[in-house]
């Protein structure tokens, strides 16, 4: 079994409900984030284009921040989802530094790595992770890769051509697709992310581990 | 690449959470420059040692001693930079072998091992003879000890920067730098001209070697990929600009000028002014090469 995630951004509309849901079933303390939902503003008035993005870590089949974690706090589990022991983690930040996609974050109340699990203790219980559950429109498809008849196998047939991952060239392989993302969603090199108040909220950096 | 894609698109990030700033800060600039420091002074004792047996003698002790202080202080900054410090003996008792942090910790405990017993040899048994077999020991473990770092940075995958095999090389470079450096202000007067030469010469190319690989990352980098290109931007006319060529400067070219003359005048007072040049700005060169890939946003 290899479980995997799909994000069709041509049906996502950016209501956060994913971020939301993922924040109350993990209690994912202030000013941290296990999945998130970026907007991207594309082109000048009046030929504008909002993006939605959601961003979570990916599960690479490759990945670096287990590699690099001293301690395998960071492992596998049998359905290819990578999860952490935070019991084990010494918080060295490793992971933060190996992870290409910013997927990482230490968590502010026990000092120790934190990410997305795809909801690792639900799936345990034969449920879906939280985000796929709240999303309005089924933008999210999550299953087993493995599995040529689940939905997420199905949906990759059916758009070959229009399945992306983000940054391919690190070789990490990523068990996380995109349908309809292009660089402005997927590279965050191909956006202007300024610092300070923008249109809805203020973009900035915060200390890492530091707020509670 | 992306510059043009921005400016094509007009592509602007209008909301997204806070994301996480720098990471590995100023804590762990201290630990790589404390550890450049005590294992470069092992590496110019041993060349001393071999090479002027008659004359160096004197430096057995001291350098074996501050080889100790600035590993301690390389582990003491490479623990109270864990968020979870008190899980240090994590590394020890649940190690996972493919991180160079878990091989870097048991290579740095083996090092730390042999600068003891060659302390206690020498300062306890009087045995310089046992002091110089360990010396060559510590020589080989020092090697791994001063690249596992360039090894973690290469395991950084996110931080495009820092890829093998450049980074090896600028840490043996610094522990050249940094061991002749504190070399010479400790042996001072009582080095021959013949022997401060060395030391300036070694002294001088590391520095040269160093800042030629900085000057080629920064012109040949932006061609290697996007990211490193994006990164470069903060020490070319961005905001560590100033701190870039300060280090550059106080590092490298200050130190070389200084080597210069001296050579040139057959004159050696001014190494010390070189050395203590190339400590300062090592750590400062150091810090922006840590700090800059930090800044980049990685989603
Ligand atoms: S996305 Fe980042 S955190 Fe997730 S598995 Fe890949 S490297 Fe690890
Ligand atoms: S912070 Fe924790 S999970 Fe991350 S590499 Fe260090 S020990 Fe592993």
């Amino acid at each position: 079994m290899q479980l995997g995630f799909l994000v069709d951004l041509r049906l996502c509309m950016g209501c956060k409900g994913c971020e939301i849901a993922c924040k109350v079933e993990n209690e994912v303390p202030l000013s941290t984030w296990r999945l998130r939902v970026k907007y991207v503003d594309v082109g000048s008035f009046p030929e504008t284009k909002r993006t939605f993005t959601p961003l979570r870590c990916n599960h690479c089949a490759n990945a670096p921040c287990v590699r690099i974690c001293p301690v395998s706090a960071l492992h596998y589990i049998e359905n290819g989802i990578v999860n952490i022991d935070k019991e084990r983690c010494i918080g060295c930040a490793g992971c933060i530094m190996a992870c290409p996609y910013g997927a990482i974050y230490i968590d502010p109340l026990t000092q120790t790595a934190d990410k997305c699990t795809y909801c690792a203790h639900r799936v345990a219980s034969a449920m879906m992770p939280a985000c796929v559950v709240a999303c309005p429109v089924e933008a999210n498809i999550f299953g087993d890769l493995d599995d040529p008849m689940s939905n997420i196998s199905k949906y990759i047939q059916e758009h070959q051509g229009n399945v992306q991952v983000r940054k391919a060239e690190k070789g990490t392989d990523p068990h996380h697709f995109y349908v309809g993302g292009g660089n402005v969603t997927l590279n965050p090199l191909a956006s202007l992310r300024e610092e300070g108040f923008g249109l809805f909220n203020n973009l900035t950096h915060l200390p890492v581990g530091g707020h509670h | 690449m992306a510059h043009e894609i921005i400016a094509a698109t007009n592509a602007v990030v209008t909301l997204d959470v806070a994301l996480p700033g720098i990471v590995w800060g100023w804590i762990i600039t201290m630990n790589m420059w404390a550890k450049s420091i005590g294992t470069g002074i092992i590496f110019i004792a041993f060349y001393l040692l071999k090479k002027y047996p008659e004359q160096t003698g004197f430096i057995r002790l001291p350098s074996v001693v501050i080889s100790i202080i600035f590993i301690h202080m390389f582990l003491f900054f490479t623990v109270i930079d864990l968020h979870q410090m008190f899980r240090f003996w994590h590394i020890f008792f649940h190690p996972h072998m493919t991180s160079t942090i878990t091989l870097g910790a048991w290579l740095a405990a083996g090092f730390v091992g042999i600068i003891l017993t060659m302390a206690y040899f020498l300062y306890i048994k009087k045995d310089e003879a046992m002091y110089d077999k360990l010396l060559a020991y510590g020589v080989v473990l020092a090697v791994p000890v001063t690249l596992y770092t360039a090894g973690l940075m290469a395991q950084s995958t996110a931080r495009e920067l820092w890829q093998m095999p450049t980074e090896s090389i600028q840490m043996m470079l610094a522990a050249f730098l940094a061991g002749s450096a504190t070399m010479l202000l400790v042996g001072g007067n009582k080095f021959s001209d013949e022997i401060k030469k060395d030391l300036a010469l070694i002294l001088g190319f590391s520095a040269l070697t160093a800042f030629i690989m900085y000057m080629l990352e920064l012109v040949f980098g932006p061609m290697k990929a996007e990211e490193v290109a994006a990164t470069l931007e903060f020490v070319k006319g961005g905001e560590y600009t100033f701190m870039f060529w300060l280090g550059q400067i106080v590092a490298f070219l200050i130190p070389m000028v200084l080597v210069c003359k001296s050579i040139k005048d057959k004159s050696y007072y001014l190494l010390k002014i070189a050395a203590v040049s190339a400590l300062v700005g090592l750590w400062i060169t150091k810090h922006v090469w840590l700090v800059i890939p930090q800044l980049l946003n990685l989603s």
